[in-house]
């Protein structure tokens, strides 16, 4: 088994406009989607919810500055790391990740063991 | 040795680099599939079928060619393979290949055996669908796929895609890297996937075919290698995977529509348009071979894209001139061509035949609102059909503007010469009465 990270990225307005209906219904997906990652014989290994980007604070080369590296309609709004067989069983569980206000993206863990 | 025997030695000599040449054109992807199971890693896989290649010139030459020269060559690379990891254990991990254990042989799956009656499975499928993964961009798709499914070099691929050698050395790279570290397996698609997964299969070889049919730039229309590949590689994929009938749709779509490759150009190159063809010139065996397979690929339900547009190529071919063409059923099949693939593409085309069934005028409404649409900005066919049907309806000024917007979105320059040929036409001075030549 590999091991692979489901990036969440959404655009924060969803949430922000959605209210507290919108917080239930995203939860109760993702518990759902946590039972289902079972049954596809994959395992989740972590993963959390992360505040919305108005509370990132970047640094780079040491100069600490207010906000997230760039801009963009959909930020990085939560993580899955999970295990898996191959791409393809990645795919077929990150299909299943709740998104419902963008989309998520699929990374191999890389394996730093022997650096 | 006596002059005629070292003629003789000649001749066999330049036979046995023709008969290694065809083993190159025939058996490279059995070979490489084959031999990748052993290395797990493309990469060796590669250095090492290449190596057995050039071992066929002298052992061929020594033994003769042999029975099989796909288990030969593989069983050659091979050997090669194991030596190189006995020498050097690192191999293994350059560019490691996923092959799952318990990977499920397919009806498809076949088998070639050695003079020494070793069995080696043919792996050409999981090759051809790991070039064609979707998570690789389609760009690389089709370079991997000309690379490790046909065996081009890397120039030749740059020179075909009008890229430099470094660029397209980079995306087969990266291509080659991503399969192994987000694991892409060496597999077929199961059942459910199938479908999504033979698409981008189908749509690498039909770009292969139509960057060859009307390359995008240069001074010939057709680059003939590319076509051949892409028909090469519908066949390949049609003796896999017999009865997908869009696989036989797309092969019996190339096959009608190179058949008319001798008669698209005048003897100085010139385009010329399907109205204008000299039908006596289309390959009459092709079009046959591509016409049963489209019966057979219809007569299997619903058909798909791929189907469709061949059987639209056929009532072409079937036509004894362009005016008796029977454009009513080929208005229905573009609908039920629009209905299995809706694309911008398909309506114009459609729009096309339109104006054949009911007018000028009719078409140039359907045009009107592709382009308010938007999504064929740079398609130079959409005002290329355009200024036709305002030629037709003698709306000369329209025309020639329309001539002139095709012209700005094409570098071919068979096309261009064309374009540039109807402007001239539409510019010209005539007596028609209450037209100006603008």
């Amino acid at each position: 088994m590999a091991q692979y990270a489901i990036l969440i990225y959404e655009a924060e307005s969803g949430y922000a406009d959605g209210g507290p209906e919108v917080w239930q219904e995203v939860g109760q997906a993702h518990r759902r989607f946590a039972g289902q990652v079972g049954e596809k014989g994959s395992k989740i290994l972590g993963g959390d919810a992360l505040q919305p980007t108005s509370t990132a604070t970047s640094i780079r080369a040491d100069v600490v500055t207010d906000g997230p590296f760039a801009e963009t309609k959909e930020a990085l709004g939560g993580f899955y790391l999970i295990e898996a067989r191959d791409l393809d069983h990645a795919i077929e569980i990150a299909k299943l990740c709740p998104a419902r206000f963008g989309g998520v993206e699929v990374r191999p863990i890389m394996d730093t063991s022997g650096m | 040795m006596t002059r005629s025997g070292r003629a003789a030695a000649a001749a066999d000599r330049s036979a046995i680099g023709a008969a290694v040449a065809d083993a190159h054109r025939r058996e490279w992807a059995f070979v490489l599939a084959a031999t990748a199971r052993v290395t797990r890693d493309l990469d060796a896989a590669e250095e090492c079928v290449q190596d057995a290649y050039v071992a066929a010139l002298d052992a061929w030459a020594r033994q003769g060619v042999p029975r099989n020269p796909a288990a030969w060559l593989t069983t050659a690379a091979r050997h090669r393979a194991l030596d190189a990891l006995r020498r050097d254990r690192t191999l293994r991990s350059k560019l490691p290949l996923l092959i799952p254990e318990q990977a499920q042989p397919t009806s498809a799956d076949s088998a070639a055996v050695g003079d020494d009656g070793e069995v080696i499975s043919d792996d050409r499928l999981r090759l051809i669908f790991t070039c064609c993964h979707p998570a690789l961009a389609r760009e690389a798709q089709v370079a991997l796929t000309l690379r490790l499914v046909c065996g081009l070099s890397t120039a030749e691929i740059a020179q075909d895609f009008l890229v430099t050698e470094p660029t397209m050395a980079a995306r087969v790279t990266r291509a080659k890297k991503k399969i192994s570290a987000a694991r892409i397996a060496y597999r077929v698609p199961e059942e459910a996937e199938l479908p999504d997964r033979l698409d981008a299969v189908l749509t690498v070889i039909h770009l292969v075919f139509t960057t060859g049919h009307i390359a995008p730039d240069g001074p010939v229309l057709v680059r003939a290698d590319l076509v051949e590949r892409a028909i090469a590689l519908a066949h390949m994929l049609r003796q896999l995977m017999p009865d997908e009938p869009e696989v036989s749709g797309l092969l019996g779509l190339l096959l009608i529509t190179d058949a008319r490759r001798a008669a698209r150009t005048d003897a100085t190159g010139n385009l010329l348009l399907l109205d204008q063809q000299d039908r006596s010139l289309w390959d009459k065996a092709k079009i046959d071979d591509g016409r049963a397979l489209v019966v057979g690929s219809l007569r299997s339900g619903r058909p798909g894209r791929f189907a469709l547009q061949a059987a639209i190529a056929a009532v072409h071919s079937e036509a004894p001139s362009y005016a008796e063409t029977d454009w009513p059923q080929l208005l229905a099949l573009y609908d039920r061509l629009m209905r299995a693939w809706p694309s911008p593409v398909v309506e114009l085309n459609r729009a096309v035949v339109t104006a054949m069934t009911s007018g000028p005028q009719a078409a140039l409404d359907d045009i009107a609102r592709l382009e308010q649409d938007g999504r064929l900005e740079r398609y130079h066919y959409l005002p290329a059909a355009k200024a036709d049907l305002l030629r037709r309806l003698g709306r000369r000024g329209e025309a020639r503007s329309a001539y002139l917007a095709a012209l700005e979105l094409t570098d071919n320059q068979a096309e261009r010469a064309f374009l540039n040929g109807r402007i001239a036409e539409m510019s010209a001075r005539t007596d028609v009465p209450g037209q100006s030549a603008v």
